[in-house]
């Protein structure tokens, strides 16, 4: 194995860990908002508000995370990359500077105004939407390289089946991840009133996720074939995804083992994320940039996986110790106790 | 848009989002400090008044956390996005601190969460305390790892450049590079001084608006006793980067100071005006320059006329130095005399108009915390990274620049606006006296 191989690893599960845990964060706001809006705010709002809480900025750190170590072991992605999504990306900051702070002011600033949870709501699919282009920008076709610099040919990018695909998708998924993960918290928190309501949630979403997923392996067929054709060579990676998923399916349409079938939906996800990344190695952007000629030099990469694994090391336990005070505390969940500052 | 405007535009819009993320980053990084001395002399001394100074820097820590956490992603990512040919050099040398700022920053992030949800959680209070050295240790280093990246600008080390290439890649070096001990310990010793003042400020604030509390005048005291060790401390450090510029980055050192041609037993010109080159009004401290420069009176200091005219900083950073250096010392002489003043009872510094002054020093501390970072990366120019690489050949080529600085000054005024108004009301609504009663109330409730 070598080092490229383990940075562009890493990188991966860490980009698989924020999808996972900012799609229940996102995902989240968007049911908090709409029951306000449907008035029925009372089932739902205290289980997400409990939620939310003290996890809302860990969130944050794995995208950041993502992408100061992708600059670090690849460090020519910053000049293409850099370049080129500097309007899709600073929307996606500014959405998420916006949903971050204003979250705060009103958890801990007593700012009580529906229209805050309603943009919170909001910026819960803005901001997927917006860094899913940056998927769909790296299966090429859309940069090219000119002097002085690469550059974005927005038209064929908002044209284009493939980006509005990829966008849905994100929405679907950020969704059903969102409310399968909720619905499990409610019956933890023995909720029963908001599990239904979730669990409904979680079983509408399911089928326009699965849809969309499977959308897009056809619009890749059409967009980059050597992509598709790599896909197809780990096909078996996505029938297991697409098993784990009627599992989950079958789980909550069943009223059973709600804890089970949100570990098979990251199964789910893992599989078919770590399926699209195999299938995308070595590219970081059709056809300019691959992990190894954008590597950084042997020096720093064994430094920064020195880094990364002391600092594991101290992240873990930590880790540990939040998920065993809040999450996986019978008492906190069930919102029998605060002791909030 | 020619790539003159997107340079122009890049600087403008890392300037705004350094200027304004630097506020709640120097917060974030020195109140944790303040939280954790309050939170430990109340568990001592077994006083009330010092842990609810703790609770309640703690809320409004909070809420200038999420606006650091932020916007410290928005200039995370607008290193790569408007400087991206900075970062693709960089990148090979100095990632190392970066990636391990991100680690000190999950660390920080999972223990305040943890903290802030675990007052009154257990039996022992010193439990509660420890979870926070987590959090303040995990924003020092942030503010230590970052602050390398920033040293490596300014005395690039670690490498070779053969043909073009970069060869001989040593991070660690790049991190030890000659800038890193000074810079490292100005930023720290200027967060906790700055955080200092800053509750200081809000503490004389309460009592100049009539409170006569005894929580408030403990509050004061304590952060201005913080704020007056952190500021010598400061002071002794300035000296040491005058001499860390002399060695290393001396145009740097005489833009800031118009020292203009290379003399022996230089003094040290503040204030003034530029006439012709010539320097006038300014106030002139002998043999100043050599002593900062050198600890000798008659030492040789280099001036401007050495370097080549586009490998010199723009003049006007000399009345940054200056705003930094006189707010610096001022600082040190306000809480110096308070201080005096409280042990030896002196009447007037709890009088109205000492407190006012003792208000005005919160606001005046940032001022010199955003003199100091202009004077850094101003007094770097013409280079992003010095004798390598130019601020102009750095900046991207996207022609959209400009947009952005209008969208992020925006979002700026939002979250600057939204903040103050949060912070207002939570404190306003929630008055110390109030909540003495109410814990007060609580207690006896326990144990009855």
């Amino acid at each position: 194995m070598n080092l490229e191989f383990i940075g562009i690893f890493v990188l991966w599960l860490f980009l698989f860990g924020y999808v996972m845990v900012a799609s229940i964060d996102f995902g989240a706001g968007f049911f908090n908002a709409y029951v306000t809006l449907t008035g029925k705010q009372h089932i739902l709002s205290k289980i997400i508000q409990r939620y939310l809480s003290p996890v809302w900025e860990v969130t944050n750190v794995f995208l950041v995370f993502f992408f100061v170590g992708i600059v670090g072991f690849f460090p020519r992605t910053a000049y293409y990359y850099g370049t080129t999504l500097l309007v899709p990306v600073s929307i996606a900051i500014i959405l998420l500077a916006i949903r971050g702070s204003y979250y705060a002011f009103t958890t801990y600033g007593g700012l009580k105004h529906k229209r805050y949870t309603y943009m919170y709501g909001l910026t819960g699919l803005f901001i997927p939407a917006s860094l899913s282009i940056v998927l769909t920008i790296s299966e090429g076709g859309f940069v090219t390289n000119e002097t002085p610099g690469p550059a974005l040919n927005y038209w064929d990018l908002f044209t284009s089946p493939l980006t509005w695909s990829i966008v849905v998708l994100s929405l679907t998924a950020v969704l059903f991840i969102s409310a399968v993960f909720l619905t499990w918290y409610a019956h933890e928190a023995k909720d029963e009133h908001a599990t239904n309501l979730l669990r409904r949630y979680a079983l509408i979403w399911a089928g326009p996720m699965i849809l969309t997923a499977s959308g897009i392996v056809v619009e890749l067929h059409a967009h980059n074939p050597e992509h598709y054709a790599r896909l197809m060579d780990v096909w078996w990676l996505f029938i297991l995804s697409v098993a784990l998923f009627i599992g989950t399916v079958y789980l909550l349409w069943k009223r059973q083992a709600y804890g089970t079938a949100f570990g098979l939906l990251t199964g789910q996800f893992f599989l078919a994320f770590f399926g699209y990344g195999i299938a995308h190695y070595p590219y970081l952007l059709y056809p300019y940039l691959t992990i190894y000629d954008s590597f950084t030099n042997e020096a720093m990469a064994i430094a920064l996986i020195i880094a990364f694994v002391a600092g594991l090391g101290l992240l873990l336990p930590s880790l540990y110790l939040l998920l065993r005070l809040f999450l996986f505390n019978k008492e906190y969940v069930q919102g029998k106790r605060n002791d909030h500052t | 848009m020619g790539n003159e405007e997107a340079v122009y535009f890049s600087r403008g819009l890392t300037e705004l989002t350094l200027s304004f993320h630097i506020i709640f980053a120097t917060i974030g990084v020195g109140i944790p400090l303040m939280i954790m001395i309050a939170q430990w002399v109340g568990i001592k001394k077994q006083d009330e008044h010092y842990i609810l100074l703790a609770r309640r820097w703690t809320r409004g820590f909070v809420i200038t956390v999420a606006v650091g956490v932020v916007t410290g992603t928005a200039i995370g990512l607008q290193l790569s996005l408007l400087w991206p040919n900075f970062m693709q050099l960089a990148g090979n040398v100095i990632a190392l601190p970066l990636f391990m700022e991100v680690f000190a920053f999950f660390f920080e992030a999972i223990f305040l969460g943890i903290y802030l949800y675990t007052w009154d959680r257990f039996e022992n209070q010193k439990k509660h305390m420890l979870l926070l050295i987590p959090v303040a240790a995990g924003a020092s280093f942030s503010a230590v790892f970052i602050t390398i990246v920033n040293s490596f600008m300014n005395s690039p080390r670690g490498f070779d450049i053969v043909n073009g290439q970069l060869v001989n890649i040593n991070p660690i070096l790049a991190m030890f590079n000659p800038a890193m001990p000074t810079k490292v310990t100005h930023v720290l010793a200027t967060s906790y001084m700055t955080a200092a003042f800053l509750l200081a400020a809000i503490g004389a604030y309460r009592l100049v608006k009539g409170s006569n509390h005894v929580y408030h005048k403990k509050g004061l005291f304590l952060t201005m006793k913080m704020g007056l060790l952190f500021s010598i401390i400061t002071a002794i450090l300035g000296d040491f980067s005058g001499k860390y510029l002399a060695e290393y980055q001396p145009e740097k050192l005489a833009a800031a100071e118009w020292h203009f041609e290379t003399e022996e037993g230089a003094p040290l010109m503040m204030y003034g005006v530029l006439d012709n080159g010539e320097v006038k009004y300014a106030l002139t401290i002998p043999f100043g320059l050599s002593i900062l420069a050198h600890s000798n009176p008659k030492a040789e200091v280099i001036g401007l006329n050495e370097f080549a005219e586009d490998e010199i900083p723009p003049l006007y950073i000399h009345y940054l130095f200056d705003t930094m250096v006189t707010i610096g010392m001022l600082m040190i002489g306000i809480s110096f005399v308070f201080l005096l003043g409280f042990w030896r009872r002196w009447r007037f510094v709890l009088t109205k108009s000492f407190l006012w002054i003792v208000v005005f020093g919160g606001p005046l501390s940032f001022l010199a915390i955003e003199a100091g970072w202009w004077l850094a990366e101003v007094g770097r120019q013409p280079w992003i990274l010095r004798g390598i690489m130019r601020t102009s050949e750095a900046a991207t080529t996207s022609g959209q620049v400009d947009t952005m600085l209008l969208l992020f000054a925006g979002l700026y005024l939002i979250l600057g606006i939204g903040s103050m108004v949060v912070l207002t009301r939570m404190f306003r609504k929630n008055t110390v006296e109030q909540e003495l009663a109410d814990r007060a109330s609580d207690k006896a409730g326990e144990t009855v």
